[in-house]
């Protein structure tokens, strides 16, 4: 099923939750909503599943008759942050329940109900746990069953918000894995919330960032890392020095150094922000007759394939910190220790020329 | 089942919030519950004022000032006077003992507490009179001492002090318990003694549960009937209490008596309501460990 | 003493418990073991006979049926009170709520005359019910009405923090997977808020078959009809009849202790049932 959002918004009081949202989500895939708390990307997905209304906009289900269709009839899966397990309920219970609950002539037997509540708790490989209550059950597997009851339904998309949040790194990592491969053996339009990058990155085809209640930059994980679109998306996904500078007709200066870049060729003498990822800095033992930045090594972590530096610029200009990774065979022929003098130079940098003039901004 | 070409839009703003039920449900429901409230509180509490002030404000002051009623003011306030200090340094002491500290015990220990509550008015009436009475344990030693606790003021007095032991108790025992006992611990490690750290950081951590249980007991106090009813003796003047001089008045057909000094109850109870209603906010705010 | 109590810094600790355990002795304790020392002074017989009397079974009869027709009362209405409370906005609803714990703070010869004033044939009900064969006043539905006014609070009072504290979420999860309102009422709030209207409802009945001042005044008080266990004791007191009150006395409290401890229980179970999932 595809999800099409068309001109979406909504306020609460004077808080902009949802700033004209238009998005369009394909058949089968995995869509992450990236956002930090307060971006909207839980209001939105509520407003999908119809928990919340929008103050205007529309939500379009490639369905036949959804117009007028109350929540149980909309076929949305939805896995709740803190899993909302019927405590009273026995986990068997807990999956029926949607079956349980259905008008008597679309109720589906017992026979039937047992047999598909088996079913799914045995795709998510819990059926062993079926006459337990909620409580006994650890985070993962209360997580596991609230998919396994949200599936019961056979929803036509499923929804979750926060899946992970709630669950220690350990359980979280394994539960990712485990996410991505059910969702390639089932094939259902899935849309999940997420603040953290990195399981966004990881898990989703496809990744939706917001901010304030608008969408920042839509695209796979690759697109994104690679290519962010706007500052806002640059420091979200993290891992990154910034760098102010100036720009004027196709060069800009950074801590003095100059660099060519081509596609600000009209900017004329604006400020500027650079970013560099840590692996895009090049670190070198002695200046090399290229332009560099001269740093002094304050702490180094050498732990695994990659090294981390943390560097201090000489300059005055330069960012209190900057963060570099080189190779372990690389750092094997520096022969680095903690307070050497270093020369960094970006091997590429994206930057983002100020709009507005001088002051205006920020 | 997925067909594009006839996909359709439905509007989501007409989607009603799923956890709420129906305009004509929620009034239904709370048009019930007010009628019931009505019936069963406004009316009665109305009925107080209404049959008090029926024949007009001289016979209302008249009987709340004529000396036996002030008699009965009189010995309400001094009953409410001894019971509540001491229900005051007992529910510190309790809840001293039983928050700041863990020891086998102490869940018997709150329902002992609790005991009281559930024990009828006219029992904790009586068993003063089976141990103070003439034929009681302490009777015959009482007489020879000429001494009287039954059908005197000291029974009432202990009666009153019965019924009201475990309501500041059990304000601070939850109060303290939520708020632990690390602010203690630090005030001993600074050198504070006990009663300094009693003095100085617990006690103006709980003034104001210790304010909501004084004003819950205080109303108790105050009010009781059955059991300083059993103890009393009746005797005009000298051994009645504002419920039970209402009582006499209003067995004595002297009904518009009876309701203006049972005006002065209720207008009580109402101060009561609207203190407890103030203080919840603070005592909330203090377990929650914001003490401003 | 090391094993009894677990190590702590703050001092203080025998000197409190000490006055706890002496305080709560010389009111509560000693006094109580008295009607029992007492009751045990007569034989078996002269006790059973006593407590078995016709009038005083009729007694119980009124008292239990009373206070549970009461106590089944404000259930319902507690719950429906505690429910509109909590969920729906309507004007003056701080004053309703402060207001709910009045049947605690009015005192009960208060409570007593006043429902017998607008019970009786002419007050502001009784004139309507009158008419209609039905009276109230002086008879045991009279008593009724007044456990019903005195146990009122006890189960808002309970089921309100309760349904406070039920995450929407939950209520959510039941939508999302097709339960209409009145099933996730069903299936979901109502055995959360269970325990809560149990304990409410044992509260209310507890209090309801000690209760005294304000029933004596409404219930007309007719031996065998309308005769509250409580007024018996009086009666037999007022008689100079010591043991036979005190075994009544002893017959209410052993109840009393048993239903304290039949609720201790349910709010141990209701805290069980609360821990968060």
């Amino acid at each position: 099923m595809s999800i099409e959002i068309c001109h979406l918004s909504k306020q609460f009081g004077s808080f902009s939750a949802l700033n004209n949202i238009n998005l369009k989500i394909n058949p089968g895939e995995l869509l992450a909503l990236l956002g930090p708390s307060g971006s909207g990307k839980t209001t939105l997905l509520r407003v999908i599943a119809g928990l919340e209304k929008a103050d205007s906009g529309q939500v379009l289900f490639n369905r036949k008759d959804s117009t007028d269709k109350p929540i149980r009839d909309r076929q949305v899966g939805f896995v709740f942050q803190h899993y909302a397990l019927f405590r009273n309920m026995t986990i068997f219970e807990n999956v029926a329940f949607g079956l349980r609950v259905r008008p008597k002539k679309q109720r589906p037997d017992s026979r039937e109900i047992n047999r598909r509540v088996t079913g799914l708790l045995q795709l998510v490989q819990l059926d062993w746990l079926a006459d337990r209550y909620p409580h006994q059950l650890s985070g993962g597997q209360r997580q596991r069953i609230a998919l396994a009851r949200a599936l019961a339904v056979e929803p036509g998309i499923l929804l979750l918000d926060e899946p992970f949040g709630a669950l220690d790194a350990k359980v979280r990592k394994e539960l990712r894995a485990w996410l991505r491969k059910l969702h390639e053996d089932m094939h259902m339009t899935s849309i999940f919330v997420t603040h953290d990058q990195d399981e966004a990155l990881e898990v989703a085809d496809r990744v939706v960032i917001m901010n304030r209640g608008c969408i920042e930059q839509v695209g796979t994980p690759g697109e994104v890392y690679e290519k962010p679109a706007n500052p806002f998306v640059y420091e979200f996904l993290g891992h990154v020095n910034l760098f102010h500078g100036r720009v004027h007709q196709g060069h800009a200066w950074i801590n003095g150094l100059k660099i060519d870049v081509p596609e600000h060729a009209g900017a004329e003498d604006l400020n500027a922000i650079a970013y560099v990822r840590p692996h895009d800095i090049e670190v070198n033992r002695i200046s090399n007759g290229e332009p560099a930045l001269a740093a002094r090594v304050v702490h180094i972590l050498a732990i695994g394939p990659v090294v981390r530096l943390e560097l201090a610029g000489k300059d005055k200009e330069s960012p209190d910190s900057i963060h570099a990774e080189i190779s372990k065979e690389r750092f094997r022929e520096l022969q680095l220790a903690r307070g050497d003098q270093v020369f960094i130079r970006p091997r590429r940098l994206d930057l983002f020329p100020d709009q507005a003039p001088d002051g205006l901004m920020h | 089942m997925a067909t594009s070409s006839s996909s359709q839009t439905f509007p989501v703003q007409l989607a009603a919030p799923v956890t709420q039920e129906q305009p004509w449900i929620r009034w239904t429901l709370t048009l019930l519950a007010l009628s019931f409230l009505s019936l069963f509180l406004l009316l009665p509490l109305m009925g107080v004022f209404f049959e008090a002030l029926k024949k007009g404000w001289d016979v209302y002051i008249d009987a709340i000032t004529e000396p036996d009623a002030l008699a009965a003011i009189r010995l309400t306030l001094t009953a409410a006077a001894i019971a509540i200090p001491l229900n005051l340094v007992f529910g510190i002491a309790a809840a001293w003992a039983i928050a700041k500290f863990e020891f086998y015990g102490k869940s018997i220990l709150i329902s002992l507490i609790d005991l009281p509550f559930s024990v009828s008015p006219v029992v904790t009436g009586l068993i003063y009179v089976l141990i103070f009475g003439l034929q009681g344990w302490a009777g015959p030693w009482l007489k020879e001492h000429d001494l009287a606790v039954i059908f005197a003021v000291p029974g009432i007095v202990l009666a009153t002090i019965f019924v009201t032991v475990p309501f500041i108790a059990r304000e601070l025992i939850p109060l303290m318990q939520a708020q632990g006992s690390e602010e203690e611990e630090a005030a001993i490690a600074l050198g504070a003694n006990g009663w300094q750290t009693l003095w100085y950081v617990t006690l103006p951590n709980i003034k104001w549960g210790l304010l909501y249980g004084t004003i819950l007991c205080n109303a108790r106090a105050m009010g009781e009937f059955g059991a300083v009813s059993v103890v009393s003796g009746h005797i005009r003047g000298l051994t009645n209490t504002l419920s039970l001089h209402v009582e006499i008045l209003y067995n004595e057909y002297n009904f518009v008596a009876a309701f203006a000094v049972a005006s002065l109850l209720a207008l009580l109870a109402l101060l009561t309501l609207a203190l407890k209603t103030l203080v919840e906010a603070k005592v909330a705010q203090q377990i929650r460990g914001n003490h401003s | 003493m090391s094993t009894f109590k677990q190590h702590s810094v703050l001092p203080g600790f025998n000197l409190a418990l000490g006055f706890t355990l002496l305080y709560l002795s010389l009111i509560v304790l000693i006094p109580l073991s008295a009607a029992f020392i007492h009751t045990a002074k007569l034989s078996w017989p002269e006790f059973w006979n006593t407590v078995t009397a016709p009038r005083v079974i009729a007694s119980y009869r009124l008292t239990f049926g009373a206070s549970l027709a009461a106590a089944t009362v404000n259930a319902f209405f507690g719950l429906l009170v505690a429910w509109v409370l909590v969920r729906y906005p309507f004007p003056g609803k701080r004053l309703v709520d402060a207001l709910i714990d009045l049947p605690f703070a009015l005192p009960t010869s208060v409570a007593g005359i006043t429902l017998t004033a607008i019970y009786t044939g002419n007050g502001w009900i009784g004139q309507y019910l009158e008419p209609m064969g039905i009276r109230i006043a002086f008879t045991p539905a009279g008593v009724f009405v007044a456990l019903t006014f005195i146990g009122l609070p006890f189960v808002v009072r309970t089921v309100q923090p309760v349904l406070e504290e039920i995450e929407q979420e939950l209520e959510e999860a039941a939508a999302m997977l097709g339960a209409t309102r009145w099933q996730t009422f069903r299936h979901i709030i109502f055995p959360a808020v269970l325990p809560a209207l149990a304990t409410g409802f044992a509260l209310a009945f507890a209090r309801a078959i000690g209760e005294y001042g304000s029933v004596i005044f409404i219930a007309g008080n007719i031996p065998m009809i309308s005769e509250i266990t409580p007024l018996l004791i009086i009666t037999k007191l007022e008689q100079y009849d010591y043991a036979g009150a005190t075994a009544i006395a002893t017959v209410m409290l052993v109840i009393s202790f048993t239903l304290l401890l039949f609720i201790n229980l349910l709010q141990w179970q209701a805290r069980r049932h609360n821990t968060k999932v």
